[in-house]
């Protein structure tokens, strides 16, 4: 998938991947896309929610082994 | 000339009236409406620092209107330096004493001290924060300072109980310029009534 802009939230952890991406996403255009990398279990459920909350959508969620990827859209 | 009412018939037509538009309404004006937190912060030690600024920076990055008033030793978060906030294994039976460093069976191993013994060890709660730091480290947890930072910068607004102030002997000058004012419960209690979600910690 194709995005604009990365965010390694590797080895991060509970409130830190959500606060990056928050700022990340500040600095896009609407309709951009944000590819954000975790290692956080929690981080799955937590950016559904975030994605939910903030309007911003989550184009897909992948585990990969340890780690996991995320597409979010900017609203 | 006035026609007769039958009120019967009219509050059923309403009735039935708001039963088809109200959700809808309802569903508006909660999606309209910006989400807002208070939280009441009121221990100062290491461990007790982060359910405040976790919940507060998150819930800024959710874009919700927080605010956290400090009160007690909820003040020492507001302290321009909190790099010397403290935690103590000392009568806190619920707190892992596990060491994060070494081979794995050494770190799952649980350090039960009795009370008596972490009591008379002179800079036993420094020990215990210096681990403890270690822990939050080695786990990617955010160092206390850097979240108090992204809450400010997320616009989390904080609040210090002017009592206390006086009462532990504080200036405000002790605190960090963002503090966005002092005042009292009766300033706090409205605010909190406002509020979606208000929380105790």
């Amino acid at each position: 998938m194709n995005f604009d802009k990365e965010l390694d939230a590797k080895g991060l952890n509970c409130p830190l991947p959500i606060l990056r991406a928050k700022k990340a996403l500040a600095d896009m255009t609407s309709g951009q896309v944000l590819r954000i990398m975790s290692t956080d279990p929690g981080s799955v459920k937590d950016f559904a929610a975030f994605a939910k909350q903030t309007g911003n959508e989550l184009l897909s969620t992948a585990e990969k082994g340890k780690e996991f990827e995320f597409y979010i859209k900017r609203k | 000339m006035n026609m007769p009412v039958d009120n019967a018939a009219l509050d059923a037509l309403i009735r039935q009236r708001l039963d088809e538009i109200l959700p809808q309404k309802l569903e508006e004006i909660r999606a309209a409406k910006t989400p807002s937190m208070t939280i009441i912060a009121t221990k100062g030690t290491l461990d007790w620092a982060y359910p405040p600024f976790i919940l507060g920076s998150t819930a800024a990055a959710l874009g919700w209107d927080v605010s956290i008033f400090c009160t007690f030793y909820g003040l020492n978060l507001l302290k321009k330096d909190i790099s010397d906030l403290k935690v103590s294994p000392l009568g806190n039976p619920g707190m892992p004493m596990k060491m994060p460093f070494g081979p794995d069976w050494f770190k799952s191993l649980n350090w039960n001290i009795p009370n008596l013994i972490q009591a008379g060890i002179p800079g036993f709660e420094s020990m215990a924060t210096m681990l403890m730091k270690q822990t939050i480290k080695n786990n990617g947890v955010a160092e206390i300072g850097e979240l108090r930072g992204l809450c400010l910068e997320a616009g989390v607004e904080m609040i210090g109980c002017q009592m206390t102030v006086d009462l532990f002997g504080f200036t405000h000058d002790d605190f960090i310029p963002e503090v966005k004012e002092y005042c009292g419960a009766a300033t706090f209690l409205p605010m909190a009534q406002q509020a979606d979600v208000s929380l105790y910690m």
